[in-house]
């Protein structure tokens, strides 16, 4: 029988995905529109390395694979502050879900027009993200 | 030098060791068939000669069925040859397959291809030119290469445009090489290849893989 060095026909998509894997994390937690995340970060200042809390509602989580973003947000001393996290990204060492809040949309752009009181959503019961 | 031939399956992203989103081309190199060793004695030259993809040998003429199967081999849709130098015979013999475990000590690769066809392409688009201004008076010359040569173009007189003139004409579809791409990983099981940075030619193109000339 000839030697036969045949190339795999394993689609484009499929050798993509399995390198692109290996840069994926296994282990992100649970979590959907309206919750509020506390999220801990590498930060880079020189040489010095420091690990940074930002707590926010996520309002938007787009993408796919290793492009896959969420962007919390939160307001500091009266002004609306927002952050995109590549969700798998090395560098955002661990989300972790504080409170589970109701929506229902996918992104909840109209926080940004709302300010004071308004800018919280309801409390959800039931469907638990975060067991308090 | 490890030299292997592959395809390219496209390109993506994967974070480094620092958190450093890198993009990066996949490539399918290899299993390569040694095709034909060639040597000072029989050829006049040292040479490896490496296959890969295979095809149906009924699409292929005799004569290259024949060259295959004395390697117990067959038919190959991309064959190329690796040169040795005239006094280091090559250590494969016909018959060898050669994996993409042959770059585990290089950290750097230098890819070959052919890069996508432009069709004919003006003067901005294939060499660079500035071109003229859209408004002030342009009329009919926004992108039309110039004055291309004078009456004493070159020493002397009369002259006509110097030679390699750079002007309009068919661009892409030539034999390109990008040297120094980062080897980021290598898949031994899929054969891949994970190559920093972007290499010459569309998805599913032959590429030559070796090990970079200069680091």
């Amino acid at each position: 029988m000839a030697q036969k060095t045949k190339v795999s026909n394993a689609g484009k998509t499929e050798m993509l995905d399995a390198v692109e894997s290996k840069s994926l994390k296994t282990d992100i937690p649970h979590f959907e529109m309206g919750d509020t995340v506390d999220v801990r970060c590498r930060i880079k200042e020189g040489d010095k390395e420091r690990i940074q809390v930002f707590t926010g509602t996520v309002i938007a989580r787009r993408g796919r694979g290793i492009n896959e973003t969420f962007t919390v947000r939160r307001i500091v001393a009266n002004e609306g502050v927002e952050r995109i996290f590549p969700l798998h990204s090395p560098n955002v060492i661990d989300i972790r879900p504080v409170r589970s809040g109701k929506s229902r949309r996918a992104k909840l752009y109209f926080l940004r027009e709302r300010t004071g009181k308004a800018v919280r959503l309801a409390h959800r019961h039931g469907d638990h993200t975060v067991t308090e | 030098m490890a030299m292997l031939l592959g395809k390219k399956v496209g390109m993506t992203q994967v974070y480094d060791k620092t958190g450093e989103l890198l993009p990066v081309t996949v490539i399918q190199a290899g299993p390569c068939a040694v095709i034909q060793v060639k040597t000072v004695d029989t050829d006049g030259y040292n040479a490896v000669q490496l296959g890969f993809d295979d095809v149906k040998p009924s699409r292929r003429k005799n004569p290259q069925i024949g060259h295959t199967r004395k390697a117990d081999s067959v038919p190959k849709r991309f064959v190329k040859e690796i040169r040795f130098s005239n006094d280091a015979e090559p250590q494969y013999k016909a018959g060898d397959s050669i994996t993409v475990s042959v770059f585990t000590e290089d950290e750097y690769v230098d890819v070959v291809g052919t890069n996508k066809g432009k069709g004919f392409a003006g003067v901005m688009k294939r060499h660079g030119f500035h071109g003229f201004p859209a408004s002030h008076g342009t009329e009919r010359k926004h992108r039309a290469p110039g004055s291309i040569s004078s009456f004493a173009s070159d020493a002397g007189h009369g002259g006509s445009p110097k030679k390699g003139k750079k002007m309009a004409g068919h661009m892409g579809n030539r034999r390109v090489t990008t040297k120094n791409h980062g080897l980021v990983a290598i898949d031994e099981e899929k054969n891949l290849l994970v190559v920093k940075g972007p290499v010459p030619g569309p998805a599913g193109g032959y590429v030559v893989v070796r090990s970079a000339k200069k680091a």
